[in-house]
């Protein structure tokens, strides 16, 4: 039932199952202790959608087991299409459903001290390492669903650089969902210790073309000292799938942390993304586009919080809805009591692309303290029709100025995307959404 | 050889007229100017023969080889053969200079007859080192963060890779020091030929130094009031537009006004 929020996963439920995975007696204690937690915490409130009837516990089958992938060629070719032959699937995680599929790192990142493994072995391997940062972005008392997670998370990846040491190529991983109606608990950590730099490029795909799955995901990313996180995320997760997708970074000193997202879910989603600029000089960048069509709702939240001095944060949102769909964009740039010479930017722009389309952008600026800059920028609107002009005076005719209007319109964040295999991957998700 | 022809031409923007009843005919090979002071109607008559959505076409005629281009919609036009070099060209973001040439010439060349990369990376070469232009601008967004000047000449760039029938140019040497002026002047010169037709739309007489007119017309009041060659465009340069004004009796040459 869609408004039932108590699960059919008792305390017995994840005693066996957090065992059976080997976990470590503080991992299952934590687990049962947000299990309770979850009982009695509500439903996040994004602002401006109401999510109450959204199937985010309905699900029957918490963990299925699939069959891990027998190499390279043995991948779907849709996964197969995201990795660059070569240097590209030296530093790979695939993951079926819940299973770590194909799992490689180079041994050069080895031998450096890198690690990069599925969030189970790294809870057998790494157990310090993970508890110091498991749940510590986002906290399991939050809300309902941040406790859920907690409790039941099956899946994800966990990424530590060490000090020092700068990664050229971007680590790559693939969630795919073969199985149409399943719980999807992921869990991503990446830290990046003092002066480290990682580019992470992940990508959630449905192998069906509508399904029945409740996905919840979390992602905590840590910019130690002077440390550069890149992270790329294409969701594309299919019809009927709920989504609530919780992206958080927290930037030391002079950290950096960069969001390229292309949020391109077919089904109804809460995305919230937060990035915490704690440490004084640090930068925090965030640029999501996203497309809803059908009936879709979506709600997107972006946020960078300032708390450090002279930190600089930038927010850039560009949606399109079309159909009979509904998308709602919060941008809110937050400078705390103390964040002096900050400066925090925003820009939210909505293009719909029909009638009957709903959108809406919603800049929020809370400034709680006087020597800071900040800015914002937001429109909704249909597509220009004087560069609609200025295009078909050329000789495109009206639906190929329109949709190169629109993937220009989505730019920002296809060309920030650092691999080719998934910037067109992304390319081809714009073109399917946007024309069928 | 092309023939655009305007008859009694009459448009409006937001219920206004503003063109009351133009003829003109511009052949293949010939290079016509239309001069005048602000506010006559020139940009009117350029913006009216392509389509753009403010202006309506409230009476009269416009043909392109017998063809009846008020019929058509704006990307029909072009195809047909109509080009217009705008005064103020839009900026699209995220849409790169080459990636748009590509859509223009494909448009152009219809489905199966694409022009193969090389190909188009090589005319667009030529034609961008001959305008002398930086070849990073190939891979800049169209027109975004362009200069005036940047603008005008990418403007050029387009005519030259679309090659059409025939050319409206609208004050194209509007805020264009000397240099770029020549520049953009060489690269019309350079599309001469008794295949291509250009009616230049500008007030200053300092770009028909550059490029000389086959015909010079002057219009006031929506109307093109005096046709003559390139002399007349001398004469209006020495002795400006009163004697004209005179002679035909007009107080005011702007738009709104009788004679």
């Amino acid at each position: 039932m869609a408004t039932e929020t108590k699960i059919p996963f008792d305390e017995t439920y994840i005693r066996t199952f957090s065992s059976g995975r080997g976990e470590p007696d503080w991992l299952t204690e934590r687990r049962l202790e947000a299990l309770r937690l979850s009982e009695r915490l509500p439903l996040p409130k994004p602002e401006k959608t109401k999510i109450d009837k959204w199937n985010f516990t309905g699900f029957s089958r918490h963990v299925v087991d699939s069959a891990p992938y027998d190499g390279l060629d043995d991948l779907p070719e849709a996964v197969k299409a995201l990795i660059e032959a070569g240097e590209g699937t030296k530093n790979l995680y695939v993951q079926r459903n819940h299973t770590p599929a194909y799992v490689s790192l180079s041994d050069e990142l080895k031998e450096k001290g890198v690690i990069f493994t599925d969030i189970f072995t790294a809870a057998r391997e790494h157990g310090d390492l993970l508890k110091h940062y498991l749940m510590t972005a986002v906290k399991p008392d939050e809300h309902h669903l941040a406790a859920l997670h907690a409790a039941l998370f099956n899946g994800g990846v966990f990424v530590y650089v060490p000090k020092n040491v700068e990664i050229e190529t971007p680590l790559q991983a693939v969630y795919i969902q073969d199985e149409d109606d399943i719980a999807l608990f992921n869990h991503v950590i990446i830290v990046a210790e003092d002066n480290s730099r990682v580019v992470f490029v992940e990508n959630y795909l449905s192998a069906h073309e509508q399904g029945k799955a409740a996905v919840n995901i979390v992602a905590e990313v840590f910019a130690n000292a002077n440390a550069r996180v890149f992270f790329a995320a294409v969701d594309h997760l299919a019809k009927g799938t709920t989504t609530y997708v919780n992206r958080r970074g927290i930037a030391g000193r002079d950290g950096r942390i960069e969001w390229a997202l292309g949020l391109m879910n077919d089904g109804n989603t809460v995305s919230e993304n937060i990035t915490r600029l704690v440490g004084d000089g640090s930068f925090g960048d965030t640029k999501t586009v996203a497309v809803s069509r059908g009936e879709q709702v979506q709600n997107f939240t972006t946020s960078v919080v300032h708390y450090g001095k002279h930190t600089e944060g930038t927010i850039l949102k560009h949606g399109v809805v079309r159909d009979s769909a509904t998308s709602i964009f919060n941008g809110i740039g937050k400078i705390e009591h103390g964040a002096s010479k900050s400066n925090a930017e925003q820009e939210s722009r909505v293009l719909m692309l029909s009638e009957k389309a709903r959108g809406d952008a919603n800049p929020i600026l809370l400034i709680d303290e006087d020597d800071v800059m900040a800015g914002h920028a937001a429109s909704v609107g249909r597509v220009d029709p004087i560069q609609l002009y200025y295009l078909m005076s050329r000789g495109i005719p009206r639906r190929d100025a329109e949709r190169l209007i629109i993937h220009g319109f989505l730019a920002p964040v296809v060309e920030a995307i650092p691999l080719e295999g998934v910037k067109n991957q992304l390319i081809e998700v714009i073109e399917r959404k946007v024309q069928s | 050889m092309a023939v655009l022809t305007i008859r009694n031409l009459h448009v409006a923007v937001e219920g206004k007229e503003i063109l009351k009843g133009v003829n003109l005919e511009v052949k293949g090979g010939e290079i016509h100017a239309i001069m005048g002071p602000n506010g006559t109607g020139k940009s009117t008559l350029a913006s009216a023969i392509m389509g753009h959505p403010k202006y309506e076409v409230t009476e009269g005629s416009v043909t392109l080889d017998g063809q009846d281009v008020l019929e058509m919609e704006v990307d029909e036009r072009a195809r047909a053969g109509l080009f217009l070099a705008m005064q103020y060209p839009s900026e699209i973001s995220g849409v790169t200079n080459a990636d748009f040439l590509r859509a223009a010439i494909n448009a152009r060349l219809g489905e199966g007859n694409e022009i193969s990369l090389m190909k188009f990376i090589r005319k667009l070469d030529e034609k961008m080192a001959f305008l002398e232009m930086n070849p990073d601008m190939a891979h800049r967004y169209l027109n975004e963060g362009f200069s005036g000047g940047e603008k005008k000449r990418n403007e050029i760039l387009q005519l030259m890779m679309l090659e059409p029938k025939i050319a409206i140019l609208d004050e194209i040497d509007s805020g264009l020091d000397i240099d770029a002026l020549k520049i953009v002047a060489k690269g019309v010169n350079e599309m001469r030929s008794s295949e291509f037709g250009c009616l230049i739309i500008t007030h200053y007489q300092r770009l028909l130094n550059y490029i000389t007119p086959d015909y010079v017309h002057v219009m006031m009041q929506g109307r093109i009031v005096k046709s003559g060659g390139p002399e007349l465009a001398q004469r209006l340069e020495a002795e400006g537009y009163d004697w004209i004004k005179k002679e035909l009796g007009i107080e005011d040459e702007t738009v709104g006004q009788e004679a």
